[in-house]
């Protein structure tokens, strides 16, 4: 078992993928010499210059020419440098990537992955690199979101998305970079699609996604210590969701704290909460909760950025305020 | 493939002229379910360079694309299946005329947002160059796709990829309903933009259809042979409107009547007619063809209309759309 920083993993994912299967190339800004992140680091040097190649800074280049080399069979892995930049090239991967294989009658896949540092995580990148643009994607159906919450996931989610035959967008969260731990040996690849009980508990489910995976396991340990204990869900992809995951936690708790970095108006944590709402009202106790980004766009001091982050204070006080507004429900 | 004869090429101009003429009859008795943007006076593009592809090298077009799929050989009846919207569309019904794509023929998609194919072509012209198969990709569009930002970041990777693509810029000098002189700062929209890119500046008559097999094909042939991408500006007319929805009022008649005179299949005909050929046979040629597709379009709207159940079909490669458990 080797322990790697959650970079690491993305760049051991790469290579464990790209000498499976020649199809898998790698292109974007800078990745030839390790890329900004330093998730494409050794690669170029393992795996020659013709299975890694920098772009000049052309985000709808850089996606255009992945959606079109996997046209052709080849599997692209695009980085996108900061999520933010979907912006830029958006027409290619909410027009086209998500679109084509529907608008053609299936007369082709999209094998290609498009993944990136997205995220606040209190770093002071401020509003046009700091995001947390998830929820942009979820709104185009035809495109698989993933985004994982530490090392093990951050490599296990990238291997699937790259062996998948449909376009996934990895979402890395900038902020977990650093972040190390065991990841284990050998071929690694989880399934897209299967959220994970992180902690188990009884009395409520929280349901985070990348960087509020810890801090729900934060708060939970301190709540805890008050007794209470929260189940903690990490749904690992939004498309597919596994929503069974959620109804399942929320059938045994009775009880539902959504918890999304991104901001709240029309997150995708809406989403999350409208099915609990309609799918397991009989099993609720109290309303569903969101915790989210603030609404408003990305500040950069510490302490405003703080103001609106998600925190794990944020998360005990939804937590509480659940329980406060308990009332009992009848169990079938 | 053998190398087309000039009446050859004339027979696919005519096809696509009478395809274009039925949808837009179709279209103005409201059986088109959507928009149509036809090619018409525009053939000698498409048939002059298809005529230099091999059978696997990729091409792309634009909303305007009926005539670039048919002229690598997508079936006509599958286009009209998809225009009309009955069983047996070529997109499954899910496109309609601004998406015509077959893949089985190289034509790997019309893109209907200014721009945005080109980018995509360097990619299957990238996978060409890792995998060293010679394939070629050409890739049409526009004068006005030359002002957006796809354009020049597509032709700029291209060059400094050395990528095998050949970007024909079909210039009918307006963008939409706007004459092209009036929103760019140069003379000519694709031609002058090249040597930004450090690409030879290369105009054709793309009324003509052996300057066009002769001048895409130079372009094609030094791709495959390594030496990179061109930018080629074809410069056409269209016969009609934008959009079939359009009367092209804002177009002087005499302007019009000048590039009549410029038709494709005139030009063709009269090179014909010199080398010897009957007129008599080639007006054969027309009615019959005509006829053909009345034929076919009759058939086509005989055919039912597409199961409901197809639009849930192909969101997900195993052939699914569900996004949840």
């Amino acid at each position: 078992m080797a322990e790697l920083t959650y970079r690491q993993a993305v760049a051991a994912a790469l290579a464990q993928e790209m000498a499976r299967d020649d199809r898998v190339v790698l292109l974007g800004e800078d990745v030839g010499s390790g890329g900004v992140f330093k998730t494409t680091g050794g690669l170029r040097e393992r795996f020659g210059a013709d299975r890694v190649w920098d772009t000049p800074i052309s985000e709808q280049a850089i996606a255009g020419a992945a959606m079109g080399a996997a046209m052709a069979g080849l599997r692209p892995v695009a980085e996108i440098m900061f999520a933010d930049f979907y912006a830029t090239c958006w027409d290619q991967v909410a027009n086209e990537i998500a679109k084509v294989r529907y608008m053609t009658g299936g007369q082709v896949s999209l094998p290609l992955v498009l993944r990136g540092a997205n995220g606040s995580g209190g770093l002071g990148f401020g509003s046009q690199h700091g995001q947390s643009v998830e929820n942009w994607a979820m709104t185009v159906p035809g495109l698989k979101i993933a985004s994982p919450a530490g090392p093990a996931e951050a490599f296990g989610l990238l291997a699937a998305a790259i062996r998948d035959d449909d376009p996934v967008m990895v979402f890395e969260h900038k902020a977990l970079y650093g972040r190390k731990e065991v990841v284990p040996d050998g071929e690694h690849v989880l399934p897209l699609g299967q959220a994970r009980i992180v902690r188990p508990g009884a009395d409520v489910t929280l349901v985070g996604l990348s960087i509020t995976v810890g801090t729900c396991v934060a708060a939970a340990a301190e709540l805890a210590a008050d007794g209470i204990e929260a189940e903690v869900i990490d749904l690992r992809t939004l498309v597919p969701l596994d929503v069974a995951a959620v109804l399942g936690s929320v059938a045994r708790t009775g009880r539902l704290v959504v918890v999304e970095e991104n901001p709240g108006q029309l997150g995708w944590g809406a989403s999350v909460a409208a099915i609990a709402a309609q799918e397991a009202f009989g099993s609720l106790a109290a309303p569903v909760t969101r915790v989210s980004g603030g609404n408003v766009p990305l500040p950069v001091a510490a302490s405003l950025e703080a103001e609106v982050d998600v925190s794990v204070p944020r998360v005990i006080g939804a937590v509480r305020g659940v329980l406060g507004a308990s009332r009992p429900v009848v169990r079938s | 493939m053998g190398v087309p004869d000039d009446l050859e090429l004339f027979t696919q101009m005519c096809f696509l002229r009478h395809f274009e003429e039925r949808a837009d009859s179709l279209y103005r008795q409201g059986l088109i379910h959507g928009p149509v943007h036809l090619g018409l006076g525009q053939e000698a593009v498409a048939v002059g360079a298809a005529s230099v592809l091999r059978a696997d090298d990729y091409s792309l077009g634009t909303y305007r694309g009926h005539a670039h799929a048919l002229a690598r050989g997508a079936p006509a009846d599958a286009v009209l299946a998809e225009l009309l919207g009955r069983q047996g569309g070529i997109c499954g019904g899910k496109g309609g005329s601004m998406h015509i794509t077959s893949v089985e023929h190289g034509y790997y998609g019309s893109y209907a947002i200014v721009g945005a194919h080109l980018p995509i072509a360097c990619g299957l012209a990238w996978a060409s160059l890792i995998r060293r198969t010679g394939q070629v990709t050409v890739c049409f569009f526009g004068d006005g796709t030359t002002n957006i930002g796809a354009f020049h970041e597509a032709v700029n990777l291209a060059a400094v990829w050395r990528l095998p693509v050949v970007f024909v810029c079909e210039n009918n000098w307006y963008m939409e309903y706007t004459p092209i002189g009036d929103v760019i700062p140069v003379a000519l929209p694709a031609a002058d933009r090249a040597a930004a890119y450090g690409l030879a500046r290369i105009v054709v008559d793309g009324n003509d259809v052996s300057a066009v097999r002769q001048v895409v094909g130079d372009a094609v042939h030094a791709a495959r042979d390594g030496a990179g991408p061109s930018l080629i500006e074809a410069q056409t007319y269209r016969l009609k409107g934008h959009s079939a929805a359009d009367g092209a009022a804002y177009r002087p008649a005499e302007e019009v009547a000048r590039w009549r005179e410029r038709d494709p299949l005139l030009l063709a005909r009269a090179t014909l007619v010199a080398d010897g050929t009957a007129g008599e046979k080639l007006d054969e040629i027309d009615t019959r063809i005509k006829g053909d597709l009345a034929d076919l379009a009759r058939q086509v709207l005989a055919r039912p209309v597409p199961d409901p159940a197809g639009a849930w079909a192909d969101v997900w490669s195993d052939g699914s759309w569900q996004w949840r458990n």
